[in-house]
């Protein structure tokens, strides 16, 4: 069968480098002497941690409950010994630190009790909880809880498998793929019934026939019940983007800050799938992942790795050449340069690319912008990017975002293809957390000013209460005294001035609850998992600035209108 | 520290610049083959002002001369201002007309990408209205020997008419102003070809080849050429239709002055015009109609540059008007 493609707007094609990985099968890493465990698997939510130090592990046992509706569920990747439980540096950018369990393995690798799960005994509610009790996130990048995503189960016509790689080196899914094909296509059919999708649609990127040809194979041995169709996408760099794949496949565009849901497409990862597969047959909870390792390096291949392996214990596996200066996790895309090698691995964590001043020289010098619009033709957001470049390079902020900078999925084509070299991608960034940054301050202001306010009251209360007292007092003392219609008077206002005073309170309270609520700004919800973890680390910082003043929920990380974007890799 | 994409495909200013003067060649070709050799001439004096001054200017401004001068988009601007140019302006009015593009146009304005003007434009409108009648001179096509030009250019005396005519839009202009003659009767004359400039009918086919290379190559889009010239067509062709004796065709317009180095090089200069895709098409349009208008009604014989200028000063609005949907937006997308 034809089907009819659809085209999104720009796109690059960087060289693909994938060959260096793509022929090496998946092996497992070898069992690292320590395991760190982040409890927060991304930025959204943490897990309440219910082990402790010295206590003994099973494979697969849970040792942070989920909490909080993003929460999901973490267990221990290996057997072995909680050997503490504390702040561990985070693979992000900023160097985020987060609580994580260390385990020491016991070399048996020994599981808990797994039991598969029977759907057909159980209701979706149950199904729900136990992909979220599995900890079963989004493996594309973002790490988005998938339980969330799959939503009410209503209205979903299409499900996307997201299977494209798109980014340069990655080849972890394409690996998976072709190896494991018949678990992602189970795991797909599973996810398709819980949604109540009427169609699969599996999208891969045309440089990878093998996975195509795996996956077509595999669906033809599953004889799935509803229509299922593996599509070969044009390799065009973002294709594997959540919302770029599901335009492909579908044609339907949703917009910055909407859910697929709401259009009837969702998506997911191919390693969600698989995880999925594992967690519904097998019982198995997600405690490992495929991650490939690349690059300036002389034994790349891809790995079936723990999560909360340290990434430094992997790199002897690819061999990192001597002029190897960085490591980068993710793409060279999107992903960014280790600063510590200690992070751990985490379920988002899919490619390590050992970097090279040869392989990754750094940008010529820049230059002026010369509008020439090459910018603008490559970016899939349809954004001008020149026109976001200045306004925030002259921090005129509010101008930027007149001009959709939060629709910017930071996929860096315009920084790809600026003849001038301009470094467009960073300066979005920095706008980004300019206004974040602005807005936690007017917020924290307004708190303040609620505060102030709310305290200016119960001051005016207190006054009037005392003065009401005052006033009974005076005049029962004068009606004791005589009883004279004036006095009456006096007496009922006292009274009445009950009422005014709760309803001035609840007012306070009231006004205060809203401006919490709109502390959400427009258009910073549907936010990339790197630009939350940007929030939770300004928001650390204005914490401790602040001298700890109360913690408040942050509007965007507790919203419903959370993507779960599946950022590809 | 370098953040992400790591990697970024080989473009360079200076590889965009040199494709806009390698697109240029075949109309510099047919220039130098049918018109004069002396252009070449005109080309290296421009050249090299251009670089020194550029490089003069960067001193002052206390900025590294190496990425600025290896960008070749002051050469690109020297080029165009010279094929404005007669061919037989003498050295200093080219070298003028330079000064004026490099430093004050671009260099005081803030350097390469912050002009609001098209540089070789305002050169050319300050050159004709300070020298009008060293600008008017435009010798017959080939009639003057490379020797001569060469004196003409170096300032040798000039026999005015002797060695020059006026250019196919002048000579039309005029004739038509007179009021005794059509333009049936005016293309008799000797200064025009079959359907233009004598000799000077040909440069246009060399820019239009330079023109669909750069099309080609990505780096310039439909839009503006499309517009332009559509729009030249529609009005000239609608005016030519109801009184064909009054006034020129179509092909007569777009084969004549500066258009279609206009069309492909000059309004297509990606820091002084529209961004925006429908922003080129209506920028480029309005340049068109515009300069059919001064063409025909105004002071001036080619009305191009003042059309470029008046819609340049337009840029920020039409952008500002014509910025398009982002992804998600637009309601058509949604099947
Ligand atoms: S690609 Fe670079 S030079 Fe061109 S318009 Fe965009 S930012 Fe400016
Ligand atoms: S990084 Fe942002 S502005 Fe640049 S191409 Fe991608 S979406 Fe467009």
């Amino acid at each position: 069968m034809i089907r009819k493609l659809f085209k999104f707007h720009g796109g690059v094609h960087p060289e693909p480098h994938k060959s260096e990985s793509a022929t090496a099968a998946i092996r497992p890493a070898p069992m690292p002497s320590e395991l760190v465990v982040p409890l927060r698997q991304s930025t959204r939510a943490a897990a309440r941690c219910i082990v402790e130090v010295g206590q003994h592990v099973l494979k697969g046992q849970r040792i942070g409950e989920a909490e909080g509706k993003l929460g999901t569920a973490v267990h221990a990747p290996t057997s072995g010994e909680v050997i503490a439980i504390g702040d561990h540096p985070m693979a992000h950018p900023s160097g985020l630190t987060a609580p994580a369990v260390h385990i020491r393995p016991d070399g048996l690798d020994q599981w808990i009790d797994l039991t598969p799960f029977d759907y057909d005994a159980n209701d979706r509610i149950s199904m729900l909880a136990n992909l979220r009790d599995a900890g079963i996130v989004g493996m594309g990048g973002a790490a988005f809880p998938s339980h969330i995503k799959l939503g009410t189960g209503i209205g979903i016509e299409t499900l996307v498998i997201n299977g494209a790689e798109c980014e340069p080196w990655i080849t972890c899914d394409d690996r998976l793929m072709r190896e494991r094909g018949n678990a992602v296509i189970d795991g797909a059919a599973i996810l398709a019934e819980v949604i109540g999708a009427r169609r699969v649609l599996i999208g891969i990127e045309d440089n990878k026939p093998e996975a195509v040809e795996s996956m077509r194979k595999a669906v033809a041995e599953a004889r799935p019940a509803l229509p299922m169709d593996v599509i070969a996408v044009p390799s065009l760099y973002p294709a594997g983007g959540e919302k770029q794949l599901i335009r492909v496949l579908t044609g339907i565009e949703i917009p910055h800050g909407k859910l697929g849901g709401e259009f009837g497409v969702q998506c997911f990862n191919t390693g969600t799938a698989h995880a999925v597969h594992r967690a519904v047959r097998f019982g198995e909870p997600l405690v490992s992942r495929i991650v490939t390792l690349t690059g300036n390096a002389d034994t790349p291949g891809n790995y079936e790795v723990l999560v909360g392996t340290p990434i430094q214990h992997l790199l002897p596996l690819m061999g990192p050449r001597p002029d190897t200066d960085r490591f980068l996790l993710g793409g060279p895309m999107m992903g960014f340069a280790l600063t510590d090698l200690s992070v751990p691995i985490v379920k988002g964590s899919n490619c390590i690319i050992a970097a090279s001043p040869t392989l990754f020289p750094p940008p010529p010098a820049e230059l002026p912008c010369i509008r020439c619009g090459e910018c603008a033709r490559a970016c899939p957001a349809e954004l001008q990017p020149f026109e976001l470049y200045w306004f925030s390079r002259s921090r005129n902020f509010g101008k930027a975002q007149e001009y959709h900078l939060f629709d910017c999925i930071e996929c860096g084509c315009c920084s790809y293809v600026c003849p001038s070299h301009i470094p467009l991608v960073d300066y979005y960034r920095f706008a980004k957390s300019e206004i974040w940054a602005r807005e936690r301050e007017s917020a924290a202001a307004d708190q303040a000013r609620d505060r102030f306010e709310f305290r200016n009251y119960r001051q005016e209360r207190e006054k009037t209460e005392k003065a009401a007292k005052l006033a009974a007092k005076a005049a029962e003392t004068k009606a004791k005294l005589a009883e004279t219609e004036g006095v009456d008077n006096k007496v009922q206002v006292a009274d009445g001035s009950e009422d005014p005073k709760k309803a001035l309170i609840a007012a306070a309270l009231a006004r205060a609850k809203q401006q919490k609520a709109a502390i959400k700004p427009a258009n910073t919800d549907n936010l990339p998992p790197e630009a939350e973890a940007e929030i939770a680390e300004i928001e650390a910082r204005r914490q401790k600035a602040l001298g700890g003043s109360e913690p408040k929920p942050l509007g965007v990380l507790t919203t419903d209108n959370n993507g779960g974007e599946d950022k590809q890799s | 520290m370098i953040h992400s994409p790591y990697v970024r495909k080989p473009a360079s200013v200076r590889a965009v610049m040199g494709q806009v003067l390698l697109a240029l060649l075949p109309g510099v070709a047919i220039y130098a083959w049918i018109v004069g050799a002396g252009i070449l001439v005109n080309l290296a004096i421009a050249t090299v002002v251009a670089l020194a001054a550029e490089a003069f200017v960067l001193r002052l401004r206390k900025r590294p001369l190496a990425p600025a001068l290896g960008d070749l988009s002051a050469v690109v601007t020297a080029w165009l201002v010279v094929l404005c140019f007669p061919l037989i302006v003498p050295w200093w009015v080219t070298t003028i007309g330079v000064l004026v593009a490099i430093v004050a146009v671009k260099h005081l304005y803030g350097g390469l990408g912050q002009n609001p003007f098209n540089p070789a434009m305002v050169a050319y409108c300050c050159i004709i209205i300070a020298y009008p009648s060293l600008m008017a001179q435009w010798p017959p096509a080939g009639e003057l020997d490379f020797q001569t030009q060469l004196n003409l250019i170096m300032g040798g005396a000039r026999e005015i008419d002797a060695v020059t005519g006026a250019t196919a839009l002048d000579a039309m202009r005029t004739g038509l102003r007179v009021g005794e003659a059509n333009v049936a009767v005016i293309l008799e004359q000797n200064a025009f070809g079959a359907i233009g400039g004598r000799g000077y009918e040909w440069i246009p086919l060399g820019y239009i080849i330079g023109g669909l290379f750069l099309l080609a190559r990505g780096i310039i889009t439909w839009h503006m050429p499309v517009a332009f010239i559509s729009a030249l067509a529609a009005i000239s062709g609608a005016l030519w239709l109801v009184n064909p004796d009054q006034f020129a065709s179509p092909l007569f317009h777009l084969a004549t002055g500066g258009a279609m180095l206009a069309a492909f090089f000059i309004i297509t200069d990606p820091v002084s015009g529209a961004t925006t895709p429908l922003g080129k098409i209506i920028f480029a349009a309005g340049i068109g109609i515009l300069a059919y208008l001064i063409r025909s009604f105004g002071a001036f014989p080619e009305g191009i540059a003042f059309a470029v200028l008046l819609m340049n000063m337009c840029v920020p609005l039409i952008d500002l008007k014509t910025q398009p949907a982002v992804f998600g937006q637009k309601r058509s997308r949604v099947p």
